[in-house]
């Protein structure tokens, strides 16, 4: 698709844009005092639509409303994939999970995959892994196999994780648009990172780490897995001298720090994309930067909920993309 | 075949021909363009139609330039006016034809591009609108000065 055939999309992005929450706007919903003003708040600024004061129903309905965005869009919806694997891969598990221990439960999948839960039950049962996406039946089959003979559901999980890895690198070497690559190569390299320091914490194993993390150019797994192999602070001097220093200093903070660095990294990758007047990289910028929003409005509202001080949801409160 | 080749109106119409047509199609992709960009901006914003409606009319004036030598040269050889050309002239009115014919598409083309880019300073920043507008009126330059070559060639011949 020539990147001048994204001119409507990316126009009409750059309206919708303007209604994205700022850092100012979240500064806003913190001086909120409590819970029900948050949502006050939230509807006041149009969220939820006509869906009931309730905090799930509202994130709920503006997470359907990003796809309805796109899809309005009329544009090749199979770019947007890199960035949904997670839960294409989450429903698998799900199943395989389910299936294999024999308790299942209807509320555990995604919707919006091109696999519904239904049907993965489906296949996961009757082993028809043929019906599955290319990129998950050598996983299904292997997860499904090692849980049913070993019971172990770390392995079952390492598997199925590594496969979406794989999947998200693979979508991001094939993209054509710089972003998608960005976005998969450093997904791809925070989730080693993530692996690595759960690893160096609870002591796994050299085998453990190579098995589950997914080698990238952004990093080297094998040097990542050795330094975790000898402790938090090695793994973190590592990162200090490999491109990852903020990362480092964030990891000396506190895992949740961590984690916001994580996110704020993505929306550092995806922030050239508000001077991009053509190609997918605004829509995929967009989804991406709502997603965020969206988050980073549930931390809040799950903060404020469980009575945690406007300090403390601070340290949490991801970067916005406008 | 060779009576056609030493026909001077034939080349002087072959300019006028590629003066509307390449000039033309610049706009028109241009418009196009730029027109998509708006229509993502009102399907959000209606309010912002006029503003992104002067933007999309920018890539429009190439094939008016185009439109303006194709009649001038019509009313020098013998069409609309004028004599008939010799085969001389009608190579000169042809050669003097190909400057907008040529920056006509290009320019057309690239302005295109522009407003869609401006479009969406305007889709952000509604008051800015004046700033965005100078970016595709800076392409506009040389479509006007292959427009002025064109006539003053047009005119010299």
């Amino acid at each position: 698709m020539s990147k001048t055939q994204y001119t409507y999309a990316v126009a009409r992005i750059r309206a919708l844009e303007v209604s994205l929450f700022s850092a100012s706007v979240i500064e806003q919903l913190l001086a909120c005092r409590d819970y029900d003003s948050c949502l006050r708040f939230l509807q006041e600024k149009g969220w939820g639509g006509d869906a009931a004061p309730d905090a799930d129903r509202i994130l709920a309905r503006e997470e359907q409303k990003i796809w309805e965005t796109v899809r309005e869009m009329h544009v090749d919806l199979s770019v947007f994939n890199v960035l949904y694997y997670p839960n294409w891969f989450h429903n698998l598990k799900a199943a395989v999970k389910a299936v294999c221990t024999g308790r299942e439960n209807g509320n555990i999948f995604y919707k919006e995959t091109p696999v519904s839960g239904d049907e993965m039950m489906r296949i996961i049962k009757e082993r028809d892994y043929r019906a599955l996406p290319v990129n998950m039946q050598k996983a299904a089959e292997e997860a499904v196999e090692t849980l049913l003979h070993s019971g172990d559901g770390q392995l079952c999980d390492i598997i199925i994780d590594r496969a979406c890895m794989e999947a998200i690198r693979e979508a991001g070497r094939l993209a054509e648009d710089s972003v998608i690559k960005d976005y998969a190569e450093e997904t791809v390299a925070i989730t080693n990172i993530k692996i690595g320091i759960r690893a160096a914490r609870t002591a796994k194993s050299l085998e453990f780490m190579k098995r589950a993390m997914t080698p990238c150019e952004r990093i080297n797994v094998d040097r990542l897995a050795q330094a975790a192999l000898s402790g938090e602070d090695t793994f973190i001097e590592y990162l200090s001298g490999n491109g990852y220093s903020e990362a480092a200093e964030a990891l000396k903070e506190s895992l949740s720090a961590f984690e916001r660095w994580c996110d704020n990294r993505i929306i550092e990758i995806i922030k050239p994309q508000k001077m991009n007047p053509f190609s997918v990289g605004p829509l995929v910028a967009y989804v991406i930067a709502r997603e965020n929003e969206i988050k980073t409005v549930r931390i809040i509202l799950t903060c404020r909920q469980n009575g945690l001080s406007t300090e403390a949801i601070r340290e949490r409160i991801r970067e916005m993309y406008v | 075949m060779s009576e056609l080749l030493t026909n001077g109106t034939v080349w002087a119409l072959l300019g006028v021909a590629l003066a509307v047509s390449l000039s033309g199609c610049g706009s028109a992709y241009g418009v196009g363009i730029a027109g998509q960009a708006a229509a993502g901006v009102v399907t959000e914003d209606p309010g912002k139609f006029a503003k992104v409606l002067i933007m999309q009319l920018l890539p429009g004036t190439q094939g008016i330039y185009g439109l303006l030598v194709a009649f001038v040269t019509l009313s020098r050889i013998g069409i609309l006016g004028g004599t008939q050309p010799d085969v001389v002239t009608g190579l000169l009115t042809l050669a003097a034809c190909l400057p907008i014919a040529i920056v006509g598409l290009v320019s057309g083309i690239h302005q295109g591009k522009t407003s869609a880019a401006a479009i969406g300073i305007v889709a952000k920043k509604p008051d800015q609108f004046a700033k965005a507008m100078l970016f595709p009126a800076m392409v506009e330059t040389y479509a006007i000065l292959a427009l002025l070559i064109s006539i003053i060639a047009i005119f010299s011949i």
